[in-house]
């Protein structure tokens, strides 16, 4: 596993927040007082229940929402990880169709992607191994192959800070390891990748934990976030197991959440 | 003999100048109704699209009381039909499916009940059920200005309708609006209606809208081949409708829409056909990696 720029050092981050607040339209605030670093290299688990405010989190760095208070640094683009179910299916749009989305927002309206974008969208597909799969519908491929092309499409996007919504989700292990060996990869590169999850186990290995409720309740290495008190300040105390020493969230609140 | 036969049979019906001018009409909505169609079906507008059609009936019969140009008081009426739909779904307790029938309901009843006031002249049959065998120059003109129209602005917009489509909540943050890309689809409905409906008639206009894409995602699995296919479909079938009229003296607009729906009907059958093939030999599930 990557551990790249783990610890304190001169490296500019690539997206900060200090004080961090968010609401919907002017309405109370759903999340405040996140204040964190991202740095090249890091993959960040965002942990927290349902409601938690992880999506207004993600909504917030990616400017869809205006911070209600506190201060945000991101860079002009992030790329975006959504679950493959909050996608259409049944869309006629292939697996290169998806990756090809990703030039839009650098293109003006009036032109479509042209020879070089078709060219970057096929090899973000290499990137992330399906460079066979690129004239399959995407509805047609399994759950861990749509992940991928979604991570490729947020590779086409060239943005330096990645943002993956439970991109584990439903996917079988070998699978997850593949996606696992990715997320490695894409962080070794250089980039940023902030990742909502509920596993807490995987989260073990990744350099830094966002545990969210409402508000920031933590933020540092696994090691000193990961504890019994701050999951139990995460999730609730009836919600955190304890297995083999460890504290693992139970499967059943595994849930999406839009707060 | 055959041969001269079949001949004499395909051409008959083109040897006068109004039935070539019916088949360019024809060809030009094929076009229009094809390409768009596919997008009206994936962006689940199909139902609206209908609504739209039949509530600007009241703007067509005002339109032909005063001799104004129909495709004025077409206007007219989608624009009202419009506000009125956005007015009635806000209020309270009425959804919108509701709120579009009702509005629609009222403005086709306004609209038969102005087309058969005793003052009217006649001719709601050409407004309801059109007359493409009556179609003017201008009508070819702006049909054929529609469907430039529309498939260039298709062709600017694909990579946005794909993707507002495909993952509306996510299309933001890649750089596209929603609501942006959502007018400009609903722009290009009701500019083809304002056309169409000169030559289909209110209630036979979907047919060319809907029918041919429908066709075309039963047999079809990605957008760019499901409009070719859609418009192909949309074309052949205002063709066989055309002849249909010719030889069996049906109405020309009815004819159309009844070849679109048999066409339909053997798509289906070939994609249930498929299906059950690839059931047949599909080998056993591969792991999903």
């Amino acid at each position: 596993m990557s551990t790249a720029a783990t610890t304190a050092s001169p490296v500019s981050p690539l997206l900060s927040t200090d004080g961090l607040a968010a609401g919907y339209g002017g309405g109370p605030t759903v999340l405040r007082d996140v204040t964190f670093a991202a740095l090249p290299g890091q993959r960040i688990a965002i942990l927290g229940p349902n409601g938690g405010g992880k999506t207004t989190l993600f909504r917030t760095l990616l400017g869809e929402l205006r911070p209600a208070a506190g201060t945000l640094q991101r860079p002009p683009r992030i790329g975006v990880v959504p679950q493959t179910e909050r996608s259409r299916l049944d869309f006629p749009v292939s697996a290169l169709d998806v990756a090809l989305m990703g030039t839009l927002s650098t293109l003006p309206w009036w032109r479509r992607p042209g020879r070089a974008d078709r060219e970057r969208a096929r090899r973000a597909l290499a990137d992330v191994g399906l460079a066979d799969r690129a004239d399959r519908t995407f509805g047609d491929l399994s759950g861990g192959q749509r992940q991928r092309v979604l991570v490729a499409r947020a590779l086409v996007q060239d943005a330096p800070v990645l943002l993956l919504d439970e991109p584990y989700v439903g996917l079988d292990a070998p699978s997850i390891e593949l996606l696992d060996g990715l997320l490695a990869r894409l962080a070794t590169d250089g980039r940023a990748l902030l990742i909502a999850t509920h596993d807490v186990d995987q989260a073990r290995d990744w350099e830094r934990v966002l545990a969210v409720n409402r508000r920031q309740v933590a933020f540092g290495p696994p090691a000193e976030v990961l504890t019994r008190e701050t999951l139990e300040a995460t999730y609730g105390a009836e919600l955190v197991d304890v297995a083999d020493d460890r504290c693992v969230i139970p499967p059943h609140h595994h849930g999406h959440d839009h707060a | 003999m055959i041969v001269a036969t079949l001949w004499h049979t395909l051409i008959a019906p083109w040897e006068q100048g109004i039935d070539r001018r019916a088949l360019l009409e024809v060809l030009l909505l094929g076009v229009t109704g094809g390409t768009l169609g596919c997008w009206i079906i994936f962006y689940n507008l199909s139902y609206s699209t209908e609504s739209l059609a039949h509530a600007l009936l009241p703007g067509l019969v005002l339109a032909a009381l005063v001799g104004a140009p129909l495709i004025l008081g077409g206007a007219a009426g989608l624009a009202v039909a419009a506000l009125a739909i956005a007015a009635a779904a806000r209020t309270p307790v009425i959804g919108r499916d509701t709120a579009v029938a009702v509005v629609v309901t009222a403005l086709l009843g306004l609209g038969a009940l102005l087309a058969l006031s005793p003052d009217t002249p006649a001719g709601l049959g050409e407004l309801l059920f059109g007359d493409v065998l009556g179609v003017s120059d201008l009508d070819l003109l702006l049909a054929g200005l529609l469907a430039v129209a529309v498939v260039l602005a298709l062709g600017l917009l694909h990579g946005r309708l794909l993707l507002v489509g495909f993952d509306r909540l996510n299309a933001p943050a890649l750089g596209v609006r929603p609501t942006t890309v959502d007018v400009a689809l609903l722009l290009l409905v009701a500019a083809a209606l304002l056309v169409a409906v000169q030559g289909l008639g209110n209630l036979l206009v979907v047919a060319v809208l809907v029918g041919p894409a429908a066709c075309a995602r039963a047999v079809t699995q990605r957008m760019f081949p499901m409009m070719i296919v859609a418009a192909s479909v949309a074309i052949l079938a205002g063709c066989g409708g055309l002849y249909l009229s010719y030889y069996a003296r049906t109405a020309a607009g009815a004819s159309i829409a009844a070849v679109i729906v048999a066409t339909y009907a053997v798509a289906l059958t070939v994609q249930a056909a498929r299906r059950s093939t690839r059931r047949t030999l599909a080998p056993a599930p591969a792991a999903a990696a």
